[in-house]
């Protein structure tokens, strides 16, 4: 057992010695991985912020209450204050016949032609914010079934529509995120199992000649796997620090355009989990390039 | 130790570099394998290594049927087998020690045993103080005396070489002789193709001869 494991620390510890032989070409190979990765990497940290700044969007539903023309303006304020101690409710605001007709004549302009009309054609409005704690449709689906349902409401509207629409997008990016970062992980693989595959060419006297002295293919795998290892692992590491660097370039104009649109600041970085997830998936990508293209070479590889 | 019954072997451009070859090499024998360039020397042995294929008939090593060999059994047998070739097969860019080292570390010997062998067989086979060295700053009788001594630090049964004294001249070829004669001495099965008429005669071993694939003396 422990001459298994130091078989394979000097497996290990040879190629990166190659790897250090060759310091240009192992650069530009490790170079080229890492922006695919760090790519990945940035493009789940969008998804991954987007989600997180929606995720407090969804507290700004609410829902609008259109009153019966007969519900006097008493009525409507005994129902707002019902509705106020509603356990779902975190707060209500009336808008009485006057106010609508100020507010639509303030933000429409089309205030004369209501003057025409002798009376006042709005309707008195209940606002509602539900509270934080119902955050899936389903929940605020019910409340607003209630609330339809009771004296004087004629009409009641969830104005969720475009927090929907603004779902539907994410999910939609969430797929395409996915989708590319799959792709970029195939290219992680070609692009390692390329570069082994020349070392493999660069070192074919070699391996026939292990070949004939009576190597395993397993032997002569082991030094070009663990070379498809530190590809990954190296790149990982260089993508980790480009997603850092570019972040902290990001991090105060993010930072300032979520405190103007949300009123608060936040912007989510790589978790610890993240980067060793992230240097994992890469390391395993390097190993499974050279998998694959020493599982077609190999047996191919023969004396002469 | 091994069996040949009946083999032909053709390749793509030529289908008779073998033709129903028979013979049979006891354990401990040394046998010289002759015939002109391209006669099928190179062939043969190459069956008996596992790099070839016959096309019909069977070759046996110890007992075992080459035709049954699976890909996976391939290295094991390989091991005990030393193989020596005319151009040495030497890495140039590894010292002496770790050329010779290399069947070892391959079959998975520990660095103390890998050590002792390698000093043990440069002394068998006069190179000591070149460890160090490599191939290229070496003489044409040394860098084969790298390859014999990579064929037999592993303490193979059977010795395979071909044309090992193709490159050298005549007085270091009668040493390279000797040496395989020692390896006898000691119960190793030698098998050498060679077109190097007198150094066969003069060894009194026996001799197998080629013409165009056919066996015509053995
Ligand atoms: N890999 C090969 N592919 C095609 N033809 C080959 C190959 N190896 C040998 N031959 C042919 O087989 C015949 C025997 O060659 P070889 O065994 O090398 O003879 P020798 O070693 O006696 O000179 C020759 O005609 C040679 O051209
Ligand atoms: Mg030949």
């Amino acid at each position: 057992m422990k001459g298994f494991f130091i078989v394979h620390l000097q497996a290990l510890l040879f190629s990166l010695g190659q790897q250090l032989r060759t310091p240009f070409s192992s650069i530009l190979t490790i170079a080229v991985l890492s922006i695919s990765i760090a790519l990945s990497g940035l493009f789940y940290l969008l998804v991954k912020n987007v989600t997180y700044l929606t995720g407090h969007l969804e507290t700004s539903n609410q829902i609008t209450l259109f009153l019966g023309q007969q519900v006097s303006e008493q009525d409507g304020r005994q129902l707002q204050r019902q509705l106020e101690k509603h356990r779902n409710i975190q707060a209500t605001r009336l808008i009485t016949k006057a106010e609508g007709l100020k507010e639509f004549e303030h933000y429409s302009g089309f205030g004369d032609a209501l003057k025409a009309l002798n009376s006042n054609p709005l309707p008195m409005v209940v606002q509602i914010f539900p509270r934080l704690s119902l955050t899936t449709q389903q929940q605020l689906q019910q409340l607003l079934d209630e609330l339809k349902g009771l004296p004087g409401v004629s009409v009641a509207k969830l104005d969720m529509q475009w927090v929907q629409r603004l779902k539907a997008i994410i999910v939609l990016v969430e797929r395409a995120v996915l989708v590319l970062a799959s792709i970029l992980g195939f290219a992680v693989i070609f692009i390692t199992g390329n570069t082994i595959r020349l070392e493999l060419q660069n070192r074919q006297e070699e391996v026939v000649i292990a070949k004939l002295v009576g190597a395993t293919n397993g032997f002569i795998a082991r030094p070009f796997l663990y070379s498809g290892f530190w590809y990954g692992f190296l790149a990982g590491i260089l993508a980790l620090l480009m997603i850092t660097g570019l972040m902290k370039l990001l991090q105060s104009p993010l930072e300032q355009l979520t405190r103007l649109y949300l009123g608060y600041q936040d912007v989510v970085f790589l978790s610890v989990l993240n980067s060793v997830i992230l240097l994992a998936v890469s390391s395993l990508l390097g190993v499974v390039g050279a998998w694959g293209v020493l599982v077609m070479q190999l047996n191919r590889l023969k004396p002469e | 130790m091994i069996k040949f019954d009946r083999v032909s072997k053709g390749y793509a451009e030529v289908s008779d570099a073998l033709v129903n070859v028979s013979f049979t090499i006891g354990k401990g024998e040394m046998v010289f394998l002759t015939g002109r360039s391209g006669a099928g020397k190179s062939t043969l042995l190459k069956l008996i290594a596992l790099v070839e294929t016959v096309s019909r008939g069977q070759v046996f090593l110890d007992g075992q049927n080459l035709n049954r060999v699976s890909q996976r059994e391939i290295p094991f047998i390989r091991r005990k087998i030393g193989l020596i070739f005319q151009d040495y097969k030497l890495l140039n860019d590894r010292t002496v020690a770790d050329n010779i080292a290399l069947p070892l570390l391959v079959a998975g010997y520990n660095h103390q045993d890998i050590k002792r062998r390698v000093r043990a067989v440069l002394d068998k086979v006069g190179l000591v103080g070149k460890e160090k060295s490599y191939p290229l700053s070496l003489s044409g009788g040394e860098q084969q005396r790298v390859g014999i001594a990579r064929a037999v630090v592993n303490k193979p049964s059977l010795i395979l070489a071909d044309e090992p004294t193709g490159n050298l001249d005549p007085e270091l070829s009668t040493e390279i002789i000797c040496l395989f004669k020692q390896f006898k001495q000691v119960g190793v099965t030698v098998f050498v193709a060679t077109h190097d008429l007198t150094q066969v005669v003069e060894s009194g071993c026996r001799q197998l001869i080629l013409d165009r694939g056919r066996l015509v003396s053995g």
